[in-house]
This record gives C-alpha cells, sequence and structure tokens, in this order.
C-alpha cells in the first residue's frame, strides 16, 4: 500500500496570500501617490494640512455609516434607511439639545435610542417576517422620510457651540469626528474579532444554514447587526448636527447609504456576506474621501467625477470577482496536476505506526 | 457519559425504522445496531434508503414509525444538533463548513472557547491543535483557511468537528466521493484512529473495496427495506452484490416496434474527456437505446452535461452525423440536432410559473425563433399523442402531476425534432402510467431513427428498455453489456467488483 499522501496546502498556508483587507491598504496608497502626483502636476500638495484635513473630516461622516453598513452586510442583509436615519437623528438631536448644553447628553441617549429601536425594526423585519432587506429597509426608510418630510419644512433646533466642538475641534491636523470614527472602527473591528457574536456574524454571512446547524440563532445575530448599523448611523447624524449647528431633514438627499455600500465593497467586503471585515472598510472610506479631494483641488467636472467615481467602485468589484473564482466547487478526478490541490506532501512520522486496516476484520 | 465503552457494547440500536416522503414508502421498518469502536458499512442502490435512514439518525428527518435507542435509551433527535450534543454527528456529502473561516473557527463554531466573555482565539485554536495531533493531522493547522484546503482536507475537519463534540457515533455519507486515491488512505487511517478509541463509524459507501477493507459488519438495504446484516468476514463480494439487486422486473417494458433497426452511428465520442470524465469511447446508433448505468457520481450526468456544452469535453471529439460537433454552449448543441432531458425537472427542465404551452415552446423560441411557429404548430398533437392530463394548455405547470411535467419536458424536446436526444432519469419521480407512456414514447422514437442515451440509475429499467448498457464508474467506461444483461453483472460493473481484467 503506498505511503499516505497530504492534503492540505501546507505551503500555501504558510505563505498567505494577500488578503483583501490588505490589497485595498495597498489601493489606497496607490490612489494617494497617484492623487499627489496629480495635484503636484497642478502646483499644488495634497498633504498639506488644509488638504489632509478635508480628507478626514470628509471620512468621518461616512466612516460611521460604512461600519454599520459593514456588520449588516457581513451578514448578508443591507440597510437602506441609513440616509434617512442620519437626517431624523440630526433633526432629534438638534431639537432636543435646543441650545441649551445641558441638555447635550439628554439628546445623545435619545438619539441612540432611537436610532437603535429603528435598526430593531429593521432587524426583526428581515429576520421574522423574512422580507428582503433590500425591500425591508427600503421601506422603513421610506416611512421615516415621510415623518421628516410633513414635520419639518427647514432646519430646525439649535446644536449648543460645546457640541458643535465634536464637529469642528481638532488636534493636530486631525479631526475630532476622525478620531472618534476611528475608535468607533476599533471597537468595531474588536467586536468581529473577539465576541461570539462578532463571529457568528460571519457565519450568518457564510451559510446560514450551517450557522443553524451550529446551533447560533441567527436571527439574533441579524438583528443585532442591524441596530448597531443604525445607532453608527446615529451617531453620523449628531455629527452632522454638530457640523450644520442645526438639524436639517435634507441630509437623506446625500446619497450617504449607496455611498456607504460602496465603501464597503470597495473595501473588500463580500456583498453576499461572510467575509470582508472593517478595516478594510475604513480603507474604502479613505479611498473615496482622497478622490473627492483630489477631484475638488482639481476642479474636476461634477458629472466627470461622478463617472470616474463610479468606474472606479465597479473596477474594484471586478478584480475581488476574479480573485473569487479559484474556489473549486468540485474536485477534478482527471486534471493536469492530479487534482488534490495539495503541496509538499508531508512525511508520516515515524513514530508514528500505521495501523493495518483491513487485518482485523477479515 | 463514558468516553471509551468496550468493544461489542451495542451503542445504538434502530428497530422499525419506517419513512414516507409524500405518501411514497422509502424506508420499511429498517433495523441497525451500531457497537463502539466498530466500522459498519450500509450499502445498497441508488434509492435504497441509505441517506434517509441516516438522516433519521442525524436528526435531519424524523422517523415516521420505529424507536432509535442510544445506550438503551429511547431518543428522537429533532434536530442536527440535538443529535450532535448526545454524542451522534454525521458528515454529510455537502460540507457543512465556512469557506472563508479557518479550521479552528469552523471546528468551534457556535461554542467558541470564551475568557472575560470574549472569544479566547488562542485557547481556540491550541484546542484544534491537539485534536488534530491526536489524530496525527500535524501537517493541518487550526488557523488555515478552510477554502484553501481540499476536499478531503475539509472533509477531514468535519470528523475533526464531530470528535470535537465528543461523538461516540460517527455516520459519514460516501465519505470517498469526492476524493483521490491518496486521500481515501488518509481517511482510512483516520477511521482506524477512531475505531482505537471506541467511536462507531457508520459508513455508507457504494465502493465494495472500501467495504472489506473497513468494515465490520454490512448492512444490506433494498427497496428501503432490510434485507441482512453480516459480520464482513463472512461474506464474499458476490454474495454482497447479489444481496443488493434482484427483483422481479416488472413486464411493463414494451417491445420494439416493428421496423425498429439500428442505423448509421449518430452519436459517436472518441476518448472524451474533462476534468470528471476520461477515455470516454461511445457510439449511439440511429434508431437504438443505450442505456448509461452507474452509481451516483460516476460520470453519467457529467456525459450528458458534456455533450451539452455545459462542462464541455477538453479532450476528445464528438460527432454527431458524422460531423463534429464542439457545441460550447448548450444553444449549439440544440442547433446541431441535441436534446438533454435533464435530472433535475423542477428546476432545469420548466419554468414552473409560466403555461404548459410556454414551457413546451421554450425552447423553439429560445434557439430556434426562425422555426418557431412553425414547430409550435406540432406542440398540441406531441402533448396529445404524450396523452398530457392537464385542465388545458394555459395551466402553470407547477399544478401538474410530476408525469404531466415530464410530459411537458419531453414535448418541449420533441417540437426541435431532435437527432439524438439525451433523457437523464427519465422517469425518476413519476407514476406508472407516465413511466409507461415515456417507454413507448422512447420505442417510437427509436422507430423513426433517433438515436437515445439514457441515463438510469433503475437497474430493471436499463436492463428493460437498453440495447446496450455502457456502464461507468468513476468517470471511465467501466465496460459495456449486450441488453438483456442480467442486475448483478451491471452492479459488478459498477461497484468495482470483479473488474480486474474487464478493463484496464
Amino acid at each position: 500500500m503506498s505511503r499516505a499522501v497530504a492534503v492540505a496546502g501546507t505551503g500555501k498556508a504558510a505563505r498567505r496570500r494577500l488578503g483583501a483587507t490588505e490589497l485595498v491598504w495597498l489601493a489606497l496608497a496607490g490612489v494617494l501617490v497617484i492623487g499627489a502626483i496629480l495635484v503636484a502636476l497642478d502646483d499644488q500638495n495634497l498633504f498639506s494640512i488644509a488638504n489632509t484635513r478635508d480628507i478626514l473630516s470628509r471620512s468621518s461622516l461616512l466612516g460611521f455609516v460604512a461600519i454599520g453598513q459593514t456588520l449588516v452586510i457581513l451578514c448578508r442583509s443591507l440597510d437602506l434607511s441609513v440616509g434617512y436615519v442620519m437626517a431624523l437623528s440630526s433633526l432629534i438631536a438638534a431639537t432636543t439639545m435646543n441650545g441649551d448644553p445641558a441638555r447635550v447628553p439628554l439628546a445623545i441617549v435619545a438619539v441612540l435610542l432611537v436610532a437603535g429601536g429603528i435598526g430593531l425594526c429593521n432587524g426583526l423585519i428581515v429576520s421574522v417576517l423574512k422580507v428582503n432587506p433590500f425591500i425591508a429597509t427600503l421601506g422603513v426608510g421610506l416611512i421615516i422620510k415621510g415623518y421628516l418630510d410633513t414635520e419639518y419644512q427647514g432646519p430646525a433646533g439649535a446644536v449648543p457651540s460645546s457640541f458643535q466642538q465634536f464637529g469642528f475641534s481638532r488636534i493636530g491636523p486631525v479631526p475630532l469626528s476622525t478620531l472618534v470614527m476611528l475608535a468607533v472602527a476599533v471597537a468595531g473591528i474588536l467586536f468581529l474579532r473577539k465576541t461570539r457574536t462578532g463571529y457568528h456574524m460571519f457565519a450568518v454571512g457564510g451559510s446560514a444554514d450551517v450557522a443553524r446547524l451550529s446551533g447560533i440563532r441567527t436571527g439574533r445575530v441579524l438583528v443585532t447587526a442591524h441596530v448597531l448599523c443604525s445607532i453608527a448611523a446615529g451617531i453620523a447624524g449628531l455629527l452632522i448636527a454638530a457640523r450644520f449647528g442645526t438639524g436639517s431633514a435634507l441630509v437623506y438627499n446625500s446619497g450617504y447609504d449607496l455611498e456607504s455600500i460602496a465603501a464597503v465593497v470597495l473595501g473588500g467586503t463580500l456583498l453576499l456576506g461572510g467575509r470582508g471585515g472593517i478595516a478594510g472598510t475604513i480603507a474604502g472610506v479613505l479611498i473615496l474621501a482622497v478622490l473627492d479631494t483630489v477631484f475638488n483641488i482639481l476642479a474636476v467636472d461634477p458629472f466627470f467625477k461622478d463617472v470616474l467615481r463610479g468606474t472606479i467602485i465597479v473596477a474594484a468589484v471586478a478584480i475581488y470577482a476574479r480573485r473569487q473564482i479559484d474556489r473549486k466547487a468540485s474536485r477534478v478526478r482527471f486534471g493536469g496536476d492530479g487534482g488534490s490541490g495539495g503541496t509538499a506532501p508531508p512525511e508520516p512520522r515515524p513514530d508514528q505506526p500505521t495501523p493495518e486496516l483491513a487485518g482485523g476484520s477479515r | 457519559m463514558s468516553g471509551v465503552a468496550s468493544p461489542a457494547t451495542t451503542l445504538l440500536r434502530m428497530s422499525g425504522i419506517e419513512k414516507s416522503f409524500l405518501g411514497v414508502q422509502v424506508l420499511h421498518g429498517v433495523d441497525l445496531d451500531l457497537r463502539a469502536g466498530e466500522v459498519h458499512a450500509l450499502i445498497g442502490e441508488n434509492g435504497a434508503g441509505k441517506s434517509t435512514l441516516m438522516k433519521i439518525l442525524a436528526g435531519v428527518y424524523q422517523a415516521d414509525g420505529g424507536t432509535v435507542q442510544l445506550d438503551g435509551e429511547t431518543v428522537a433527535f429533532e434536530h442536527p444538533l440535538l443529535a450532535q450534543q448526545a454524542g451522534v454527528s454525521t458528515v454529510f456529502q455537502e460540507f457543512n463548513l465556512l469557506p472563508e473561516r479557518t479550521v479552528a473557527e469552523n471546528v468551534f463554531l457556535g461554542r467558541e472557547p470564551r475568557r472575560n466573555r470574549l472569544v479566547d482565539a488562542g485557547r481556540m485554536n491550541a484546542d484544534t491543535a491537539a485534536l488534530l495531533d491526536d489524530l496525527g493531522l500535524t501537517w493541518l493547522r487550526p488557523e488555515t483557511r478552510v477554502s484553501s484546503l481540499s476536499v478531503a482536507g475539509q472533509q477531514i475537519v468535519e470528523i475533526v468537528k464531530a470528535l470535537s463534540y465528543d461523538a461516540r457515533i460517527i455516520s459519514m455519507d460516501e465519505p470517498t466521493a469526492a476524493l483521490a486515491d491518496e486521500e481515501v488512505e488518509l481517511l482510512y487511517r483516520l477511521i482506524a484512529k477512531l475505531k482505537e478509541r471506541g467511536v462507531a463509524i457508520l459508513y455508507v459507501s457504494h465502493r465494495l473495496k472500501e467495504i472489506f477493507d473497513l468494515s465490520d459488519r454490512v448492512t444490506i438495504l433494498k427497496d428501503g427495506a432490510l434485507v441482512d446484516t453480516v459480520a464482513t468476514s463472512d461474506i464474499t463480494s458476490d454474495e454482497l452484490v447479489r444481496k443488493m439487486v434482484g427483483r422481479p422486473i416488472a413486464s411493463f417494458f414494451p417491445d420494439k416496434l416493428p421496423g425498429t433497426e439500428a442505423g448509421d452511428v449518430r452519436l459517436e465520442i472518441r476518448q472524451g474527456g474533462n476534468e470528471q470524465l476520461d477515455g470516454i469511447d461511445l457510439d449511439v446508433r440511429g434508431g437504438e437505446i443505450v442505456a448509461l448505468a452507474g452509481l451516483q457520481g460516476s460520470g453519467r450526468t457529467e456525459i450528458a452535461h458534456a455533450l451539452f456544452g455545459v462542462d464541455r469535453f477538453t479532450r476528445g471529439t464528438v460527432r454527431l452525423d458524422g460531423r463534429p460537433l464542439t457545441a460550447r454552449t448548450p444553444r449549439q448543441a440544440v442547433r446541431a440536432g441535441l436534446a438533454l432531458v435533464t435530472e433535475d425537472r423542477k428546476g432545469e427542465g420548466l419554468v414552473l410559473n409560466q403555461s404548459i404551452a410556454a414551457n413546451a415552446r421554450l425552447v423553439l423560441d429560445a434557439v430556434l425563433p426562425r422555426r418557431a411557429s412553425q414547430g409550435a404548430r406540432r406542440i398540441p398533437g406531441i402533448l396529445s399523442s404524450l396523452e398530457l392530463v392537464s385542465r388545458g394548455s394555459s395551466q402553470e405547470v407547477r399544478f401538474l402531476s410530476g408525469g404531466n411535467q415530464q410530459k411537458v419536458v419531453l414535448a418541449k424536446w420533441l417540437a426541435t425534432e431532435p437527432k439524438v436526444i439525451v433523457l437523464d432519469e427519465p422517469t425518476r419521480g413519476i407514476d406508472v402510467g407516465a413511466k409507461e407512456r415515456v417507454y413507448t414514447l422512447m420505442r417510437e422514437l427509436s422507430a423513426q431513427g433517433v438515436a437515445i442515451l439514457m441515463i438510469s440509475s433503475e437497474l430493471p429499467e436499463v436492463i428493460g428498455m437498453a440495447d446496450r448498457i455502457v456502464v461507468l464508474r468513476d468517470g471511465r467506461v467501466a465496460g459495456e453489456l449486450p441488453a438483456g444483461a442480467d442486475e448483478e453483472t451491471v452492479m459488478a460493473l459498477a461497484t468495482g467488483h470483479e473488474t480486474e481484467g474487464t478493463k484496464r
């Protein structure tokens, strides 16, 4: 009988292929280099204090939303209501504060509670009523829109200057809001890597059946993701209130819902769930922010700007799709490489007796 | 719970297990017992009820009758998880793994070890490594992503996962079906290790060699009923094959129509091969019915797909009426005069929520638009000659019975006037009357000179209808048998028994 041969790609595992996250950060570096060159050709400096600040403050707002969006997309869901949640949150914050610094904590709690409640609705509609997340969150978003459109014609409420610091103060060139966003991102990364619920989000998105068969309460995980996503959007709403000094219903027109999904996908998270992470999303957000800043500096035509952004997102996803294909669904019986897909057969250990198999029973 | 039981303790006793699906009884009072430290093989033809029995044990299905006793206590697993927690694990053919996660994350999925409420990844990896080292699998590391493992590696992860639940019974559904020879070797060693630990293994396989290599006892099922349970050392492979097959051949196979004679070769495959097939030589003459027999996964459907341009041949040549056929897509295959009645009628054969008329016109409209209206005029005639029972041609096909749905599929293809028709399990899940109509239709077509390639798991059907039987095994032609061969001979070829000499 031939000696046992191996099966796993030991070599492959040791020298890990470049992960999606690393790839996105490399892409970010590439975008920065190319952007810097283009800006330099225009006799300007992309890394000047003003421009850096511009990039970072752009990224904080989208960052909050995209962090939350990452969680739901990992679970193979989606949240299209984030834009409306942001608008509603900014209004709740501004009207609750109403210019009184003492009411800031109350306003923050109110925003987080309302946003979390909306997320709970989204999650329950998706997991219990089994409504497609696209429709469910769009529907919830439209309900919020209806409320906003009838109740608020223009800006409402007033944000005290102490809370406006959240929108404007900086530590060096880094806006406070960006630091808060990065802190939330770190918390999110730890959540995904260190808690059971985080682990289970990958499982629910990877295969709901496998998750269920392993005893995971998939509905609960999905609801958690939606609640956290809406809360993240709520924080983004607080930031808007701080920046504008007032609540604004029209924020939902700014397209944060789709842009956050674009950032998540650009960051290497699979739209079908089960793979990805917040680190990649942050890189995706930064790529979009750098592009916007560069376009602004170069005064690119707005239409052309959108064309470029669209092209870049589609191209990125196409590249990820290419990387997906090498996963074989079925075994190759008659292939050039023998079909086992393995490398470096490990020798059976000499100290380990190879049991005689057939002998025992005959 | 005792970890290791002394040999010969009966761990599990299933008695009088009954199960029906939609009124069709698939298990008729089957008994099975498993002892600690034994490998118990479960064998039977396709559709004999092996998988159903296994799924009842695993908690995927609930038995309609009979009892399952684990350690003398009656149990009824309502959920696979409950079975797993009781120490009964199952390794299914389709894996329950998350490809994007690591080995350790998969093994401990749903019960990740924690410290201070946070997942303790270090301990999880260490525990997994301990399990792996215990089994001598030092080359497999807990941090490896499952998608980078081969099929055998993934299978091993499944087994390790089962063991991590302290499984005392592991059932494996055709574990070697997707493995290369050297990987099978690895599985053998793993099974030997498990035996040493007193784990009882229920081993479902078609392959006689493995059964004699591995098992202590073997239970034979036929048509959902228990034939026998014997010690493997007390039975020869001849006897085993004989017990698996052999049932009265129903007499409803129609005779050949007068005037049917084998004409020229219409379909010719020479040395066809792709990732799943190798060295396929096959001729089908006009007016001839050739059956492709073999076990599930032996490459029967793969040949149909290769011909039809789904997963085409990458080696060898195919000729249709002497002209080379290089179908890259099903469209080209249809244009060349090929028809494929697929195995999965509802998934691949019909658009369930459309009407009979729309379904019957489907291929014509899509592939042969210039002939569509002319061809469509024949459809009502074809449907009535097939004795379709419906409330009119506008009825949605999902409301039809299986037999009538199959008639719509057949009509769809007959409307294209194919030269060669490939029928993949043409009578699966349809009633006797419809079966007879399908058989008669096959006779009529061959009388008109159509070449028919029939894929079937039902040996009586193969023997009753075919002019020649080509038996496949592991993606190769294992041998060819003339009309009137008996079931045992076909089965012996298909399972690889007595093959030395016939082939290779």
